[in-house]
């Protein structure tokens, strides 16, 4: 045992920083299963409140679901708990190759390969494929989880402005000395709710001969016609080469994510991707109930339609009530505050007022661009989302922002 | 030098939307104020080993020595080869 006491307060002080800084994460414990209305208990210790859920990553409202239920218990049974192995090892059973089948089916890819998670997915990819012969281009507002992914990888690396094609075809033109070009895009950004324009990307990737990597983590399920991702709303399914995405958001919500695409990118995963080779295989009935999952979403648009026909509602009724959102039509809808004091009073007297919602700013977002960033979920109804409007309307009122614009809010509160 | 520098984070960092905001000048924080995020820092330190024909080494490439166009300039300036006697 070596602790010291000078390491101790070191990261003693650390936290402290952390906490004066206004940043410290508290969690909140919620004592009911995910789903549009949950009963939390916040701050720990204090009696239940039960509220309306706008921060989950639930789209699609099978989080909860009873056939998603039913089929993890049904694995639970027939396959058991857990593997205690690596796929390759004794780790693979009926049902991992099952369900990536059916994501392959789903996606419009190749193969797949099942991950512990898509920040694995994302953490091993580039690696597994890329030397220093290769150039990695991404978009500057890309998922955490793939910058790690992108340190973790010997190809050089590059970035281009949010969403910009001209800055895009610029850094294209600018590598064609490399072996391999791969342009790094999410679906749809996390934080913004907008969308990376996929068919002009792969316009340029043809043009430019690179690869497209797309991680559509908050598209798989419900953007496109029939759900299958952001390729399928512009268009462009079957081209995209390296494709990851997560069972942990509308696909049931547990865990787990996977790499689609190319056969070979694919395969060279099962051989090198260190975090498919070094930790477990996804639990049986995480597996079971994806498969379900796929099958639901497979047979009927019902619930993406929902999604979709809520997340039109909410804009609509945000903006008319004089808020600052971002545009998109994703079911990411941000409320802009700018000011990071003000976004977490504002989500504060929300949840007074019955709407789970949570203050995001620097560093998670750019400094001077703190906001609430809303969610919404197929589990939601309207009569549920006009009383969440009323409750932002009241708060918006209560802080004098209601109408303002940009400058207005920043005048009024700073930056 | 250091137009040319603050040229270029303009072109390459800065969007449209940006304009209203505060100038850029030598002085300003780029990385603390996350005017540019440390990841997407790369692209200007081949700009600048391109631009000047030197080789930054990536110990000397941090976040401090980045922050500002002043420091840039210095950190540029030691890496010139010396002329004159």
């Amino acid at each position: 045992m070596a602790y010291p006491a000078a390491v101790r307060d070191a990261w003693r002080a650390e936290l402290a920083g952390i906490r004066e800084k206004g940043i410290f994460k508290d969690e909140r414990f919620i004592h009911s299963p995910q789903a549009a209305r949950i009963t939390v208990e916040y701050p720990a210790g204090a009696p239940l409140k039960e509220v309306v859920n706008l921060c989950a990553n639930n789209y699609l409202g099978l989080s909860s679901h009873p056939a998603v239920v039913a089929a993890a218990h049904r694995a639970l049974d027939e396959r058991g708990y857990g593997m205690s192995s690596v796929r390759f090892i004794c780790g693979t059973q009926d049902v991992h190759r099952a369900l990536e089948e059916k994501l392959t089916a789903f996606l419009g890819t190749e193969d797949t390969i099942l991950f512990a998670s898509c920040l694995d997915a994302n953490a091993g990819v580039f690696e597994a494929i890329l030397g220093p012969e290769d150039v990695m281009i991404s978009d500057r507002l890309v998922h955490a989880s793939i910058v790690d992914g992108i340190r973790l990888c010997k190809a050089m690396h590059d970035t281009y402005k949010h969403c910009d094609m001209a800055h895009l075809e610029e850094k294209l033109r600018e590598h064609q000395d490399k072996r391999v070009r791969v342009v790094i895009t999410d679906g749809v950004f996390s934080m913004d709710g907008d969308m990376a324009p996929l068919d002009e990307i792969v316009a340029l990737a043809e043009q430019y001969r690179a690869l497209v990597f797309l991680d559509d983590s908050h598209a798989t399920g419900f953007i496109g016609r029939t759900g299958r991702g952001v390729h399928e709303r512009f268009g462009v399914m079957g081209k995209i080469d390296i494709l990851t995405t997560t069972l942990g958001k509308a696909l049931g919500g547990a865990s787990g994510g996977c790499v689609s695409g190319r056969k070979e990118i694919v395969d060279l995963c099962r051989q090198r991707a260190r975090p498919y080779l070094f930790s477990n295989a996804v639990p049986p009935p995480i597996a079971a109930s994806a498969i379900a999952v796929l099958d639901i979403l497979s047979a009927t648009t019902a619930r993406r339609d929902a999604l979709e026909a809520n997340a039109a509602f909410w804009r609509a009724g945000l903006k008319d009530a004089g808020f600052v959102i971002k545009d998109g039509d994703s079911p990411i809808v941000p409320v802009m505050l700018f000011n990071a004091k003000l976004a977490q009073e504002v989500a504060r007297d929300l949840y007074d007022e019955g709407v789970y919602v949570v203050g995001f700013f620097f560093p998670v977002v750019a400094a001077g661009q703190a906001r609430i960033r809303t969610q919404l979920s197929a589990d939601h109804d309207i009569p549920m989302l006009e009383r969440a409007l009323e409750a932002f309307k009241k708060v918006g009122a209560k802080h004098g922002i209601l109408g303002l614009d940009k400058k207005g809010i920043i005048e009024k509160y700073g930056l | 030098m250091k137009e040319l520098i603050l040229d270029y984070i303009k072109r390459e960092y800065l969007d449209a939307d940006d304009a209203g905001d505060a100038p850029l000048t030598a002085d300003t924080p780029l990385i603390s104020s996350g005017i540019v995020d440390s990841f997407s820092m790369v692209s200007l330190k081949r700009f600048l080993e391109k631009q000047y024909a030197i080789r930054i080494p990536d110990e000397e490439a941090t976040p401090q020595a980045f922050d500002t166009v002043t420091s840039i300039v210095g950190l540029v300036a030691r890496h010139l080869p010396k002329t004159g006697a």
